[in-house]
């Protein structure tokens, strides 16, 4: 979230689209509930009436996998009806740069496409560049190659007919939920979206919240009090471990992995620190060696050293132009290339798309080790449906992990917030709180580099593995070595450090070795002042708006809503008084804290500060991007179809699915677009009730009282059209897999009207799998969706495939 | 003190919270269901189940709506079961709280005579006969609690606190509701302790939402049970 949870009451108009925020994000409520008794306007878009849906101020559904009509509708809207936020998106976005000649659009393709690789040649979507290497900008939005006259153009064709024939909304739902959001344009109104999986998980997932970051953008809702982009995490920790580099392509604070290409720490710093040549552009990443430097000093401590480039080439390097998400494991470890499998606190056997793929690829290996709660379908997947044990080489190792109450440390929410907490009962049985697990393995694989040195053992010899007091995990020492110590007495920006104390900020940083820091966008949470996520101070910041500062702590540097320096108008003055975030005296900014303490771009007379900043300072022109040159798909987003999908062809464009996501050829990988057999749309999602894969949740009684059973959801059409009767279980099938489910048939489900033509779609939970309940009749929704995924991320499309329903 | 509960449908996002902190309050066990094309579940109140959600699909004046009801006791200001039991060792009303008890003394009374009583249908009887039904969690309420239903809401659809403070927040909820949904009101506010604030016709949400027979018309049977009490009574105290 670039804004945090209590601020959604602050919001006049609230979208929840590509979420189910009553259900999967309960507590939300709490603030959406009080922000409508405020006057706020609550709108559902969804292809399923759902408990959120009851509660919303308009509904309208629409065919999943088609928001970007659904919002480029809504984009033309704004720009065709002059809605969008003149003074805002002339200061703060690119809106105003000229984009180069080479940059072109036709027949759903964008300039550059190399269609033998599936994918574009950037550098053709290219600034023009003045003589001082400033990208050229034309604050009237005038110039025909200005960003906003070619988004203009670009979304042109997306007229309401085009957009309700591709998404199933009717044209009236269209028109009255665009004009309800962009009334949020006006001065002093914020308008905010809730999403979550269900605009991440398409292979136009990244796209998807580009459309609806531009329309933050154009409304000036960016920054604001009750406005942002928010993404709802689907686990209390997934913001943390995001943080702190779940994912492959990722090193702790959004650094980049290596490429092979990188071939020294120089040159790994050079490829991918940001230059600037603007005077007024903070460019915030010029500062990235500080932060690569500080994180290499932190993981090899004493043993990286200039001379040794910190230890870089100790850690590994990916190739280039090569994945390794989610997909691409699964992928390899199919194809027997895997020997050794970690299944950590995960489920791939029900949660992973294609799961009988996933299952399948488990075979292949020699060992895996299941650490998890309980005994779950992955570390059990030799004993699954249709599985022969005596032909699984295999060997399944399982170590019981304590449950998050029994231990200490800190979770991120979605808010960015970092709580602290205490551990209450002692972890039960002979399971160890995660920390202790990885300790012990870590210090058992050193001695055995130690007794038996293998190649390469620097990585292993050199690592710095001292967080163990008394024998046992200290989660305090990883999070004071997360945020950082000062390893010499340095002088920093004027002010002396002692050697051996907390950094207080990563202001503080260095690149000469001289800090550590594990995670520069956690340096400040543990500093010489204490545990900075432990505090639960009770009092509100002066703007009165839920910021409570000192409950918790927040990253970046705890400021609570980002890119905050754009809630103010150029002179640093509130667009929005009464919920202002920050304000500028005219010696200081207060209220939050802010984006960058420079002063506004101009003085109270009117006259350019020299001394400011843009405000979009993590960008390298200081401005927000509404052309995103640096996505895999294009820099602006359009509409294709799924990779299946129930029309013959994309109304839009002649490209019918986005040509640069990740298909996979081999014989488990099938898909089909348009096949008789497979015709209605499929979407899967949870309930309030079950959490991810049911691991958790299937072993909880009370829980299984209420949702017993894997269900399917339809409507009284095709439940009418196959003969289906509610209640009775039906067999849903795709090219992929099959499962058996009761069929709830329902009217908050309706068929689409696509034009002339009547689309079904139905859904599924994904909670369940064979283990539990005993009867392992329910199980995994994932035993039918596809393997692609998104171009820029490769997040699995599990939201929008194509099934058939029939009497089981 | 006189308390009571103020239940707002129109905040209700059926997470179902409240039924399954009755349950974990009470250790109540949870019962073997099976999906029945519904998302309610179980499928009625039972002897171990107190509190349940009932959930509608209405369309009403072309709109789509899925109407939740956090379905329980309403703790009745005279509650027609107690009057129809006669026995205060088996079903009396806590002065402290005005909580409406059933004790392990209701086994041996006719079920169906004291359910049918009831005006909202609740209370239902055990394998051995005992009746059972939402205590007002008595137990936290007497130590200054919040009935466990009432503390996990996350929406502020369970409110609960004095009869006084109750009734003028319904009217206040009631008013805000109106803004939205005209034909809002409150349930009974003048009978019972659990007042509901629905946004449309109560019917629409359950049959039983509002008194069966629209109204707290005592039957024969109850008078004559009034008429004879100070009679048993006596006699009770004679044997």
């Amino acid at each position: 979230m670039t804004n945090h949870w209590i601020d959604i009451k602050n919001s006049d108009c609230i979208l929840i689209m590509g979420s189910n925020a009553a259900e999967n994000h309960p507590i939300s409520f709490k603030y959406v509930i009080e922000a409508q008794q405020k006057g706020a306007t609550l709108i559902s878009v969804d292809p399923r009436f759902t408990r959120t849906s009851s509660k919303a101020d308009m509904y309208s559904p629409l065919r999943s996998g088609t928001d970007i009509a659904f919002l480029g509708g809504m984009i033309k809207y704004i720009i065709d009806n002059q809605l969008y936020h003149q003074e805002y998106v002339a200061n703060y976005t690119n809106a105003t740069f000229i984009v180069g000649k080479k940059f072109k659009f036709k027949d759903g393709l964008f300039s550059g496409f190399d269609a033998k690789n599936r994918k574009y040649d950037k550098s053709q979507w290219a600034f023009d560049m003045d003589k001082n290497g400033v990208p050229k900008m034309d604050r009237s939005l005038k110039n025909s190659r200005s960003v906003l006259q070619l988004l203009k153009k670009h979304f042109n064709r997306y007229n309401t007919k085009l957009v309700s024939q591709i998404t199933g909304t009717p044209e009236k739902d269209l028109k009255k939920i665009y004009k309800t959001y962009a009334e949020t344009g006006k001065v002093g109104k914020a308008g905010t979206i809730m999403y979550a999986m269900g605009w991440t998980q398409h292979t136009v997932g990244t796209q998807n919240i580009r459309t609806m970051a531009i329309i933050q953008l154009l409304l000036g809702n960016m920054g604001m009090a009750g406005g942002g982009v928010n993404a709802l995490r689907g686990e209390s920790n997934v913001q943390g471990s995001t943080d702190h580099c779940l994912l492959w392509h990722i090193w702790p604070g959004y650094l980049k992995t290596p490429r092979s290409s990188n071939t020294s720490l120089a040159a790994y710093n050079k490829k991918w620190t940001p230059a600037s040549k603007d005077p007024l552009s903070a460019n915030w990443w010029q500062n990235y060696p500080k932060y690569s430097v500080s994180m290499l000093k932190s993981f090899f401590g004493d043993n990286a050293d200039a001379s040794n480039d910190f230890g870089y080439s100790w850690l590994p390097k990916v190739d280039d132009g090569k994945a390794y998400s989610w997909l691409d494991l699964f992928d390899v470890m199919y194809n027997g290339e895997i020997k050794g499998f970690f299944a950590w606190g995960q489920n791939p056997a029900c949660s992973g798309a294609n799961a009988n793929k996933n299952r399948q690829a488990m075979a292949k290996l020699d060992w895996m080790v299941n650490t998890n709660l309980f005994e779950n379908e992955t570390g059990a997947f030799w004993k699954g449906p249709g599985v022969d044990p005596t032909k699984v080489k295999t060997e399944v190792f399982f170590l019981p992990a304590c449950v998050s109450v029994e231990k200490d440390g800190s979770i991120t929410n979605s808010g960015r917030w970092m709580q602290w907490r205490y551990q209450g009962p002692k972890p039960l049985g002979n399971s160890l709180p995660d920390g202790q697990i990885i300790m012990n393995l870590g210090n058992k694989i050193k001695e055995l580099y130690a007794a038996q040195p293998g190649a390469f053992k620097e990585p292993i010899a050199n690592l710095k593995w001292d967080y163990l007091s008394n024998g046992e995990y200290n989660a305090h020492m990883v999070a004071k070595e997360i945020n950082g110590y000062f390893l010499k007495d340095v002088t920093v920006r004027g002010k002396d450090f002692k050697a051996g104390t907390l950094v207080p900020s990563f202001a503080f940083l260095l690149a000469d070795g001289s800090t550590s820091s594990g995670n520069w966008l956690y340096c400040n949470s543990y500093t010489e002042k204490g545990n900075m996520a432990a505090r639960r101070g009770q009092k509100d910041a002066p703007n009165n708006i839920g910021l409570y500062p000192e409950f918790s702590w927040c990253w970046p540097v705890n400021r609570r809503i980002i890119y905050n320096r754009a809630s103010v108008d150029p002179k640093g003055q509130p667009w929005d008084n009464a919920n202002w975030v920050i304000r500028w005296t005219g010696k200081k900014w207060e209220g939050d804290v802010p984006d960058g303490g420079w002063p506004p771009l101009l003085s109270a007379d009117g006259k350019p500060n020299p001394k400011s900043k843009h405000a979009f300072i993590m960008r390298k022109h200081g401005h927000a991007q509404i052309f995103g040159p640096g996505r895999a798909d294009g820099p602006f987003p359009e509409h294709y179809e799924p990779l299946e999908c129930p029309v013959e062809r994309n109304y839009m464009s002649k490209q019918r699915m986005n040509p640069t996501a990740p298909v996979y050829g081999g014989t488990a990988d099938d898909w089909a677009t348009c096949d008789p057999r497979y015709p209605y749309v499929a979407t899967t999602y949870r309930v309030v009730e079950h959490w991810q894969t049911g691991v958790m949740t299937r072993y909880q009684p009370y829980l299984l009282e209420m949702q017993p059973q894997m269900f399917v959801e339809m409507s009284k059409e095709l439940a009418r059209l196959k003969d289906i009767r509610n209640g009775e279980r039906v067999m849903v099938s795709s090219l992929r897999g099959k499962v058996e489910a009761t069929a709830l048939v329902t009217a908050r489900f309706k068929p689409f009207k696509l034009g002339k033509l009547t689309v079904h779609q139905v859904g599924l939970p994904w909670h369940f799998g064979w283990i539990k309940p005993l009867s392992g009749m329910e199980e995994s929704a994932n035993l039918l969706t596809p393997n692609t995924g998104d171009a820029n991320t490769r997040i699995p499309e599990t939201k929008a495939f194509m099934v058939n329903v029939t009497k089981a | 003190m006189s308390m009571s509960f103020l239940v707002d449908t129109t905040l209700c996002t059926a997470c179902r919270g409240c039924q399954v902190a009755c349950k974990q309050w009470h250790d109540l066990p949870a019962e073997e269901t099976t999906n029945r094309g519904s998302y309610q579940n179980p499928a009625d109140l039972s002897f171990d189940t107190y509190k349940l959600v009932r959930m509608k699909e209405e369309v009403i004046d072309g709109q789509m709506r899925w109407l939740f009801f956090p379905d329980q006791c309403r703790h009745c200001l005279e509650p027609p079961c107690q009057d129809t039991a006669g026995d205060e060792s088996a079903i009396f009303t806590d002065a402290s709280s005005g909580a409406v008890i059933y004790t392990a003394n209701t086994k041996g009374f006719d079920a169906a005579e004291i359910t049918e009583s009831c005006p909202y249908n609740i209370p239902r009887k055990g394998p051995d006969g005992t009746l059972a039904k939402c205590d007002m969690c008595l137990d936290r309420v007497q130590n200054g609690l919040q009935p466990a239903c009432v503390k996990t809401c996350p929406t502020g659809a369970m409110n609960f606190g004095t009869r006084e403070a109750m009734l003028s927040l319904g009217n206040r909820h009631l008013a805000e509701a109106k803004k939205k949904f005209p034909k809002a009101q409150l349930l009974d506010p003048g009978d019972v302790r659990v007042i509901f604030l629905t946004g449309f016709d109560p019917n629409y949400y359950h049959e039983n939402a509002i008194a069966s027979g629209g109204s707290f018309d005592v039957t024969r049977q109850v008078a004559l049970r009034r008429m004879l009490r100070p009679l048993t009574g006596l006699i009770s105290q004679l044997l």
